[in-house]
């Protein structure tokens, strides 16, 4: 395995061979599309952010990608093969966890679900599956929460319980929704190192970014959507004040976006 | 009696119940925590009332074949057939109406509930002179179970838990997290089918024993009874077995002390005293727990608040403050510390002044997070890291308040 390549000059992927590759992807909930004829080819081995203001449809990409929204046209291949296939590889965080609070279940018992394709229906939880969840509790710091009742832990912490579950299923692309709404900088600074040791690991990870102050720092690919695709391709290349600008239909002030998109 | 009941000491017929009501009570208590915690528990109502006209189709059907129209496992085919149905009736108009799930549980379940009752009138006139007893799979009846009856129902609900408890994992996952369970390529659908298809069962093997109106409470009470004592769905589904096998078993017993207590309404009020005692009782959710636990940490709030106050030679102005530190021995009436009350006082505010160091040390200050106001510092820090806080405070220049 070589070492990754630095953000600037990363390979260009395969159509063929891409983690996730979307070909005219259109979704609508209603009569209008919500996300409408999309190509998105995304980076091996790469960090990609998915930045859009509110309601451009970044959540409803991703759903469709993992055919929980049905899109109304387009093709979704991964890694080179159709979804049903691969749905094993990819790890998938939402925007809003819509579980039951109250249910009987303990962050640990959470993160063990993660590891539901290894355990299959019948066989036993051995120690060695408790010692991988109690060590991805610990990659995301809540290792000290272990036996906490699921709802009774912070937004955050909750959060952060959901990663450790993604992380558990020992996939090899991340498709995270907004991971860093509602933590605090310490947190986002955990996750982000989290992110990066797996890009390390060779692992392809995609997350919904609204921080545009952080995408250079953070993130080797951009992804621009405002329903259409917006604009795609390395950091130097595809954040570009007028991508930016055109992303968010003139929303924010120009030396704002400046200033955003060449800090270093 | 309820003592030679309880150890099937009353004769043949009362141990046959009894076993078979236990064995049909775990396998409920246990199923139904399925149930509990998907919240589907109006479905289920829906589904075992369903199986009236199905029962007295069947009856109908084996008088007409020459039978005498009483075998259990007829009317059990008979009750599982409509109760089947029922099912699809509530998931086809949830699905492809605009009615919500509530609206569509309450038409099913009373439009077959009313068909079942007419079906049951014409059983009566038809078979004029010859008792059906139809009446009895209301509520259930025990008086005269056979041997075959009892085993039927035994090993029926045996069956139905052992496939509930290998589709554990994924009924569990679904109820907590559909969506997710979706990505882990489990059909959720197919999954919501089959822990309806088990209830079902249940409420088809329940039926001479509980009767169809009363099944859902022995699927759901034992599981909301579990749920007081564990915080993990495995734990919960075994105790809520526990729970279920006993209130079957005990209710059972109870119900063969006296000739014509009904069986199933006993073995349902069982279970609800095991579901009030936990809900009074049991650590952590009980609520006599939780008030006990309240009141302990209340004290320990109003004790520390009222040493700090003595400390800075504030007035304790709070009643219940001075009743605690007097209680303590702390206080005198006057307000005034006692001596013992000075050396506690000075040491909550020396613990209170190590915490302030400790939030501006460099390389300390992480665990401030652990300051609650009660942790006794002493408990966090070992006693090099206390010498150094103090080496801070000291050399600060005193603060007077
Ligand atoms: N379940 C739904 N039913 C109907 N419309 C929906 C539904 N979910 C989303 N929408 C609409 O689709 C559009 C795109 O929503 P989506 O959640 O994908 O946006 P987003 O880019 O993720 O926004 P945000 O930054 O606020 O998370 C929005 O206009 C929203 O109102
Ligand atoms: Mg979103």
């Amino acid at each position: 395995m070589t070492a990754p390549a630095p953000a600037a000059s990363l390979p260009r992927t395969d159509p063929a061979q891409s983690p996730l590759a979307i070909r005219g992807l259109t979704v609508s909930y209603g009569q209008q599309p919500v996300v409408f004829s999309v190509d998105m080819t995304v980076q091996d081995g790469a960090m990609t952010a998915i930045i859009g203001p509110n309601g451009a449809g970044k959540s409803t990409l991703l759903k469709a990608a993992l055919n929980i929204v049905k899109p109304l046209a387009g093709r979704v291949s991964v890694y080179g093969r159709p979804l049903a296939e691969q749905a094993h590889r990819i790890a998938y965080v939402p925007q809003r966890a819509s579980v039951d609070w109250d249910f009987p279940t303990e962050a640990l018992d959470v993160v063990l679900m993660g590891l539901y394709r290894d355990l299959g229906l019948l066989r036993r939880v051995r120690a060695h599956h408790i010692k991988h969840a109690k060590d991805c509790l610990a990659r995301v710091g809540m290792e000290d929460f272990a036996d906490r009742q699921i709802g009774q832990l912070s937004g955050g912490q909750q959060q952060r319980v959901f990663l450790a579950r993604a992380l558990a299923q020992k996939a090899d692309l991340y498709l995270l929704d907004e991971p860093f709404a509602g933590v605090d900088a310490a947190t986002e600074r955990a996750i982000i190192d989290v992110l990066k040791s797996l890009k390390d690991e060779g692992k392809t990870v995609v997350a919904v970014h609204h921080d545009l102050s952080t995408v250079r720092a953070y993130f080797d690919t951009v992804f621009l959507i405002n329903r259409r695709k917006m604009g795609e391709g390395p950091i130097a290349t595809a954040f570009t004040p007028e991508t930016v600008q055109a992303t968010y239909g003139g929303r924010l002030a120009d030396g704002q976006i400046t200033q955003l998109t060449q800090d270093a | 009696m309820l003592a030679q009941a309880l150890l099937l000491q009353l004769g043949y017929n009362a141990t046959l119940v009894a076993l078979g009501s236990a064995a049909l009570g775990l396998a409920a208590g246990a199923t139904g925590t399925f149930l509990f915690l998907r919240k589907r528990a109006l479905v289920a109502d829906a589904v075992s009332h369903a199986t009236l006209p199905g029962l007295a189709l069947a009856f109908m059907l084996m008088v007409a074949l020459g039978g005498d129209g009483r075998s259990l496992a007829g009317l059990m085919a008979g009750s599982a057939l409509s109760a089947w149905l029922g099912l699809l009736s509530v998931s086809w108009l949830t699905r492809h109406t605009r009615l919500a799930e509530d609206a569509a549980i309450g038409a099913v379940l009373s439009v077959f509930f009313g068909f079942g009752i007419v079906l049951l009138t014409v059983v009566q006139t038809l078979s004029a002179g010859r008792q059906a007893g139809l009446e009895s799979f209301l509520l259930g009846s025990t008086a005269g179970m056979l041997f075959s009856d009892a085993l039927l129902i035994a090993s029926g609900g045996l069956a139905v838990l052992a496939c509930a408890l290998a589709l554990r994992r994924p009924l569990l996952l679904v109820a907590f997290d559909s969506g997710y369970a979706e990505t882990q390529g489990i059909n959720v659908h197919r999954m919501d089918l089959a822990i309806m298809t088990l209830v079902m069962a249940i409420t088809v093997v329940g039926l001479k024993v509980v009767g169809l109106i009363l099944i859902v409470a022995l699927l759901i009470i034992p599981a909301a009874t579990a749920r007081f004592w564990s915080n993990r769905a495995d734990r919960v589904v075994l105790l809520a077995g526990l729970f279920g096998g006993l209130s079957g078993y005990i209710g059972a017993a109870i119900s063969a002390t006296a000739p014509g207590l009904p069986t199933g309404p006993i073995i349902v009020l069982v279970s609800f005293a095991f579901f009030v005692a936990s809900l009074l009782l049991a650590p952590g959710r009980g609520l006599l727990s939780a008030a006990l636990r309240h009141r302990a940490y209340q004290r320990q709030v109003h004790l520390r608040q009222g040493l700090l106050a003595l400390a800075q030679s504030h007035p304790v102005y709070e009643a219940r403050t001075r009743r605690i530190l007097r209680r303590a021995g702390l206080m005198r009436a006057d307000g005034v510390p006692t001596s013992s009350g000075h050396s506690h006082a000075a040491a909550a505010l020396r613990d209170e002044n190590r915490w302030q160091a400790l939030r501006s040390s460099a390389h300390l200050s992480e665990l401030s997070a652990r300051d609650d106001g009660l942790t006794l510092i002493l408990d966090v820090l070992t006693p090099d890291q206390i010498a150094e806080l103090d080496n801070r405070i000291s050399a600060q220049p005193k603060v007077v308040s």
